[in-house]
């Protein structure tokens, strides 16, 4: 029996509002918390409360025989219990089921991963922590952010006590190869790999409203027909896509709910597949070989690589003077620094400066608060610059109480002594 | 003495240095008792005070059934109405694509009245060549003793009055097309300017600079060339430094203008690299916006310094106020600056200057930090020096309001009404 994986990434933003180099100092808050309520009540009503339900039904109807698994950026989570509670609920009514399984990803969906070890490894710990306390499972498989990954990016998680890791399948990654097998890092063979059938995937992501595409209509019929014609031998098809694809990028009209609602009794109809969660496809299947990836590869854009984030000057400036500040941050003491500097972390602010298809506009334009790229740019760095301010500020103020405390400490100690 | 006077850009509708120069001139004409009539495109109403009286010059009847207005039009054929050319790019991120002009007939006999957009537009060339038509209308129905003509754009509606008037004609150089553009000029610009200075019985120039500029390009006699230089109204009342604005202790070093190839954009930037390695505390601030905008925030993010760098976009007059008010020191590099009247305005504010020595404005400010602008090292070492050093900060800067007191709009005015006298003169013997 073939396995198959179904995996939907959860993530929203916290989105900055408008900052002008006039406001640098001020220590004025930096998030638009009217933009970032409006947009996920809007995604929540279009897509997650209603996606859930299905998957509610279709678990309810199969029991546990249908299994999905999700990861929901640390970000997302804090913007579901600040406006919309009732969608975590409905997730956490998912969890109780025992046929979802939670993933562990950065808090802030996050690009740690290629600049900063340290805090990646805390924003992960932190982030399975959260989803422990809210979920009831604590996540023994990780996904990175845009399914990020290198050898060495592998070698760290493995190092966080993970048992698997999810990856981009494409070309790029494997080459020659089919990603409908487990496979293993290349320094630890125990950090199993899956990894996502791109076709596959992007079929039901990004071309099942295609009318131009030239299998358009797809049906849970036709798809499962594709499933079922892979070769014999394969073992595993990742099936793995934003969670946003229901109701949000293929809108309702375009019968993607019915398509989700009638994948599961195709699949069980046509035989061939078993469904499993990621924990549980790495403990059935073995790996048949290792993945060697120097260079970080992700699922973004035909490149596959971190172009779309740090494929320009802008991006990797506004980059690198972020994480120049994390010295700073590590002697910080204060809980909204913190929090912002979490916020800011998050990958979305340097997608917003992407300039690759910023002549002819495109998917990237669709998730942009901005009109333009350096927009984007400049906004953010003036916030950055305020954030450096106040972080400086209380960095010196706890310098200067501890240096306080120190002198009390020896004025109390030489006055004993002289007694 | 009454001058038929004629400007492009005026308060409050203005997008650059010439609408500011212009309302400074008129201010200190006023004050020697001169009274002008000013004709302007645009949305602006006609409104009339202390001796000058604003007039849209979409107001104004044409009678378009003429034999002189048939005659006007064959005259006017040298301005290229149809290149569909965009000589400036638009300064303050104005709509370039400005909508198609329109004619109203008014209804009265067989005059009509153009509908003018007063910008920089796609149909430039066009309104210019209305304006001038304008200009032969007012000048055939005022009374008035000289024609006053303020840059390229006015010219042909300076040349079209005073040819229907008989008066004088003075031509007002505040820029160049080679300031505007460097070596690639655009000849059909070339062209109407040149024919301005040639027609006029006395040019104005705003620097010895810009005189040098005329004897060189044009052809322009010396002798035919008075320089006025420009002088600076405060922003705001009472002339007080407005400092403290800022809400942090950084030092701020700034540039402000229009962010285009005459201004010398990048070699601010060049500069402010070399003040980040030794200072790396200080802020940089690019105010303005302009067609290398791009290339610039392109340009600070490859040398990694943009969280020092900050991009503000075009500024407003109260926005532009505080932005002094929170500068350590201002920095205007021009690669060609015929005047340059902001390092007058954040002297005022109290903010010590570094200027290009190929600036008009240089001319005047005897106290302030001048370097060539090709020279980033120098460049680099005076900020460097007037963020270290109080002493020489407070120094430039009070020397520079010293300077400044010498240089009113009303000493201007005084000058440009003798010119009045003389050509007035010269004309009736």
């Amino acid at each position: 029996m073939k396995q198959i994986c179904l995996y939907f990434q959860v993530h929203q933003p916290f989105r900055l509002k408008s900052y002008r180099f006039f406001d640098i100092g001020t220590g004025a808050g930096y998030w638009d918390d009217h933009k970032n309520r409006n947009v996920l009540e809007k995604v929540a009503e279009k897509c997650y409360l209603r996606a859930n339900n299905v998957l509610h039904d279709l678990i309810r109807e199969y029991g546990s025989r249908f299994k999905v698994s999700f990861s929901i950026s640390g970000t997302a989570l804090d913007q579901f219990e600040q406006y919309a509670p009732g969608v975590l609920d409905s997730f956490k009514a998912l969890a109780h089921t025992g046929s979802v399984e939670f993933l562990a990803e950065t808090h802030a969906h996050s690009l740690s991963s290629i600049i900063c070890p340290e805090e990646f490894s805390s924003q992960v710990s932190s982030h399975a922590a959260r989803i422990e306390e809210v979920f009831g499972q604590k996540p023994s498989v990780f996904r990175n952010t845009e399914l990020i990954y290198s050898d060495e990016i592998g070698d760290m998680v493995f190092d966080l006590g993970f048992k698997g890791m999810l990856a981009e399948g494409a070309v790029k990654t494997l080459g020659w190869r089919s990603p409908n097998f487990v496979y293993s890092n290349a320094r630890h063979p125990e950090l199993k790999l899956l990894l996502k059938n791109f076709r596959l995937s992007d079929d039901i992501a990004f071309r099942f409203s295609d009318q131009n595409w030239s299998a358009w209509p797809l049906t849970a019929d036709k798809f499962t027909a594709w499933l079922n014609s892979i070769p014999k031998e394969d073992e595993i098809v990742n099936l793995f896509m934003d969670y946003e694809t229901f109701g949000e990028h293929q809108w309702d009209g375009s019968g993607i709910f019915e398509f989700l609602r009638n994948l599961p009794e195709n699949i069980f109809r046509q035989g061939g597949f078993e469904f499993a969660t990621p924990s549980e496809a790495i403990s059935r299947l073995q790996p048949v070989g290792i993945v060697r990836m120097e260079e970080p590869v992700s699922w973004a854009d035909e490149e596959r690589d971190l172009s779309a984030w740090l494929g320009n000057d802008i991006q990797n400036d506004a980059f690198q003077s972020l994480y120049r500040l994390k010295h700073l941050v590590k002697l910080c003491r204060d809980p909204q620094i913190l929090k912002d500097w979490n916020y800011l972390q998050t990958s979305d602010h340097f997608y917003y400066m992407c300039t690759k298809y910023f002549a002819d506009g495109d998917v990237h334009k669709y998730f942009n608060p901005y009109s333009s790229p350096y927009e984007a740019f400049i906004n953010y760095m003036n916030v950055l610059a305020d954030f450096e301010l106040r972080l400086r500020r209380h960095v010196k103020a706890l310098e200067r109480s501890r240096a306080r405390a120190g002198r009390r400490l020896r004025k109390s100690m030489a006055s004993a002594v002289s007694q | 003495m009454h001058v038929l006077m004629f400007g492009w850009e005026f308060p409050p509708y203005i997008s650059g240095g010439l609408g500011t120069a212009c309302y400074g001139l008129v201010s200190g004409l006023g004050a020697n008792g001169v009274d002008i009539t000013m004709i302007v495109p645009g949305k602006i109403e006609n409104d009339e005070r202390n001796r000058r009286r604003i007039v849209n010059a979409g107001s104004v009847d044409v009678d378009t059934y003429s034999d002189q207005y048939w005659k006007q039009m064959t005259r006017l054929k040298y301005i290229k109405v149809d290149s569909g050319l965009v000589p400036y790019t638009s300064p303050g991120g104005a709509d370039i694509l400005s909508t198609s002009i329109k004619q109203h007939s008014s209804g009265i006999g067989q005059a009509t009245r153009f509908e003018f957009s007063g910008t920089y537009g796609r149909n430039l060339m066009q309104e210019v060549r209305n304006y001038a038509l304008v200009g032969a209308s007012v000048g055939s129905k005022l009374n008035f003793d000289v024609i006053h003509a303020h840059d390229w754009l006015t010219f042909p509606a300076g040349i079209e009055a005073s040819i229907i008037s008989g008066k004088p004609l003075i031509v007002h150089v505040h820029a160049t097309e080679f300031d505007r553009s460097g070596e690639h000029i655009n000849h059909d610009v070339f062209e109407i300017e040149k024919r301005g200075l040639e027609k006029a019985d006395r040019v104005v120039a705003v620097s010895a600079y810009t005189k040098q500029m005329l004897i060189d390009h044009y052809g322009i006699e010396s002798t035919k060339i008075s320089i006025v230089h420009n002088a600076a109204m405060p922003l705001r009342d009472g002339t007080a430094p407005l400092q403290s604005q800022k809400k942090h202790d950084l030092k701020v070093v700034t540039y402000l203008g229009r962010i285009t190839y005459q201004k010398g954009p990048e070699y601010f930037i060049d500069a402010a690299k070399k003040v980040s390695d030794e200072i790396p505390d200080a802020h940089f601030v690019m105010a303005g916006n302009g067609d290398t905008l791009l290339p610039m925030i392109e340009r600070v993010a490859r040398m990694r310094i943009s969280s020092r760098f900050h991009f503000t976009g075009f500024l407003r007059s109260p926005e532009t106020e505080r932005l002094f008010g929170m500068s350590d020191v201002y920095v205007m590099p021009s690669v060609s600056e015929p005047f340059g009247i902001a390092p007058l305005e954040a002297a005022i504010m109290g903010v010590p200057v570094i200027i290009s020595k190929q600036s008009g404005v240089s001319e005047i400010l005897r106290n302030a930090i001048k370097v060539d602008y090709w020279d980033i090292n120098a460049l680099a070492d005076s900020i460097i020096s007037i963020l270290r050093h109080k002493s020489l900060s407070d120094t430039c800067a009070s020397n520079t309001s010293e300077d400044l007191r010498q240089i009113t709009w009303e000493k201007a005015g005084l000058k440009v009404r003798e010119i009045y006298n003389s050509v007035v003169k010269s004309k009736t013997l």
